[in-house]
């Protein structure tokens, strides 16, 4: 139904003999849409983009969409059996521990080639964390449809592009140090409105 | 050139020498079709500099969206591109069902065709009615593209209650079932259209204003087009053959036989010719659409509507929208709520090549150019 659809695999395997070092992984999608996805390290990501750009195989000419995401820190309980001592004897007993697996803030990017016309091969790039400053390299200079999109990321979503030759606010005030996107942002009440009138009414 | 001309420029060249007028067109200008400005810096008539701003009219509507179900964020599409209610909710409606994996009935898919046809035909009529507006034809060409465009949403008002905020496409197929009535007053107006594009362009194609303001103005190279991500007619001016209609064929594209008229220069003319072109063609797609249309039901009966929950995984969905390719990408993880949803907005992302476009050109071919670009601030702002 779709453009021709690329091979996941191909592309990872293309891109690890072209960047030297650069560490590519795929993401499988558990939807019917199929679309797979490859997570590209940091370090290599815009030499991996212009490979992608101009190999003559491949000609992604196009990069259609780039959307910010937020993980948020995920908190996993698993139960575990422990050898412990009680009352003087070595019993089994079950221990629930909890480990948190720390968020980040992710960068997707849709290419298509329209030489080619084929796509879409996304690509994803992760932050460290999700703090102020988290920072992923820009793909702008790679893909110039990129520049407004990687704005509003940094604007909603405070992910740093570096190497952006622009990156202001652009849909939000400059003022403004929240990110509104993000999914622990809470919406400051409204001034007409009695403090605490919000959170009586429970709404979100 | 004599002598004393020379000294004239010489004297004006020391006294401006270095100095940038900056001049903020917009957020009220009323060649910015909304709330939309633009920082222009300018050395006497001459564009060295141009920053759009935007957001005015930002209301978040992403969050909003990952605060609902699935349905709810239906008739929110609507408000992204006004104009294009119908093709929003295509492109909304296709993205989930990727993601989940719905059929649609045949019928809904000849319906769908029918409506996205005819809003890409109001569209571009409007926006031609608009973009002559801009160059001071007051009133006559736009009066002319809205009584056109008027007949249309009288249409989608039978169908679906409302002129322009439509709600009518869901997961699956279409909310209403046109009526055999609909579809003959349809069909009649498809066979009226020829006739007013003929009248429209014989008013309007060798108009030399027309020519003189719009020929070699805002020219856009092939390759920054396709660098800078532009798509729709705006891209086919340049002369790149993109259509998603014809590439990813959704829907059922691929039965209907209709050309894409490629430009050649790249300017605001040819912008305006491709718009004038493709009405044709999408009159030769309603006419198919509408004598092969087959009975049937409008809608999966077994698709779920209220509290859909895709299993956890994602989709990209994109449809050649009147004004470039409208996305959206989706992520689920499994709850009732989208847990990322994102429209990729063609009229935003078309404005990123809007400075180079003006670049050494004047003020008042800013306003030809960005009239041609074809904004909606629904959608840019979202």
């Amino acid at each position: 139904m779709s453009a021709e659809t690329i091979n996941t695999e191909k592309v990872k395997a293309a891109i690890e003999a072209a960047v030297r070092g650069c560490r590519v992984e795929i993401l499988p999608n558990g939807s019917p849409s199929g679309q797979h996805s490859l997570i590209l390290d940091n370090e290599h990501a815009v030499e991996a983009a212009l490979f992608l750009r101009d190999n003559p195989e491949l000609r992604l000419d196009y990069c259609s969409d780039v959307a910010g995401v937020d993980w948020l820190d995920k908190e996993v309980t698993e139960k575990v059996k422990v050898w412990k001592l009680v009352d003087g004897a070595e019993k089994e007993v079950e221990e629930t521990r909890k480990s948190v697996t720390p968020g980040y803030l992710e960068a997707v990017y849709h290419l298509f080639s329209m030489e080619k016309k084929h796509g879409p091969v996304v690509l994803r790039l992760r932050t460290q964390d999700r703090g102020e400053g988290a920072r992923v390299p820009s793909l702008t200079p790679v893909w110039r449809s990129a520049e407004f999109q990687e704005r509003e990321a940094f604007d909603l979503y405070g992910i740093v592009f570096e190497g952006h030759p622009d990156l202001r606010r652009i849909l939000m005030w400059d003022e403004l140090k929240d990110h509104p996107m993000r999914k622990d942002y809470v919406a400051p009440p409204d001034e007409d409105e009695p403090a605490g009138a919000v959170a009586q009414e429970g709404g979100r | 050139m004599s002598a004393v001309e020379e000294r004239i420029v010489e004297l004006t060249g020391d006294v401006d020498s270095g100095q940038l007028l900056e001049v903020s067109m917009g957020p009220h200008h009323p060649s910015t079709h909304g709330v939309f400005r633009m920082n222009v810096e300018l050395e006497g008539e001459r564009v060295m500099k141009l920053k759009p701003v935007f957001g005015y009219l930002h209301r978040n509507h992403e969050k909003i969206a990952e605060n609902g179900s699935y349905l709810a964020a239906m008739p929110f599409t609507d408000r992204l591109d006004y104009m294009c209610s119908m093709t929003n909710n295509w492109a909304y409606a296709l993205s989930v069902e990727k993601l989940a994996g719905i059929a649609v009935p045949e019928r809904a898919e000849y319906v769908r065709v029918i409506v996205a046809e005819l809003t890409r035909l109001q569209n571009h009529v409007s926006l031609i009615g608009f973009l002559m507006q801009d160059m001071g034809a007051s009133g006559t060409p736009l009066m002319y593209a809205f009584r056109e465009r008027e007949k249309i949403l009288d249409l989608f008002e039978q169908l679906s209650g409302t002129r322009m905020m439509c709600n009518y496409m869901r997961f699956g197929g279409v909310r209403v079932d046109p009526t055999p009535e609909w579809l003959a007053e349809a069909e009649a107006l498809v066979g009226r259209f020829p006739a007013f594009l003929d009248e429209f362009e014989q008013l309007l194609r060798e108009n030399e204003i027309l020519m003189s303001r719009t020929q070699g103005v805002g020219v856009l190279p092939r390759e920054l087009a396709v660098n800078a991500g532009v798509t729709g007619p705006m891209l086919r001016a340049s002369g790149v053959n993109y259509d998603i209609r014809k590439v990813d064929a959704y829907g059922i594209y691929d039965r209907f036989q209709f050309r894409v008229p490629l430009g050649e220069h790249g300017d605001v003319y040819d912008r305006y010719m491709i718009r004038m072109l493709e009405m044709r063609e999408s009159v030769k797609i309603l006419e198919q659409a509408l004598r092969e249309i087959p009975e049937g039901p409008a809608m999966d009966p077994k698709a779920r509507l209220r509290g859909l929950r895709p299993k956890a995984g994602e989709a990209y969905g994109r449809i050649e929208s009147p004004k470039g390719e409208l996305g959206f990408f989706l992520i689920s993880n499994g709850t009732p709520e989208p847990y990322r949803y994102r429209v990729r907005p063609p009229s935003m992302i078309n404005l990123t090549v809007l400075e180079d476009m003006c670049l050494g050109r004047s003020v008042a071919d800013i306003v030809v150019t960005l009239g041609s670009v074809d904004i909606i601030l629904g959608e840019v702002d979202r």
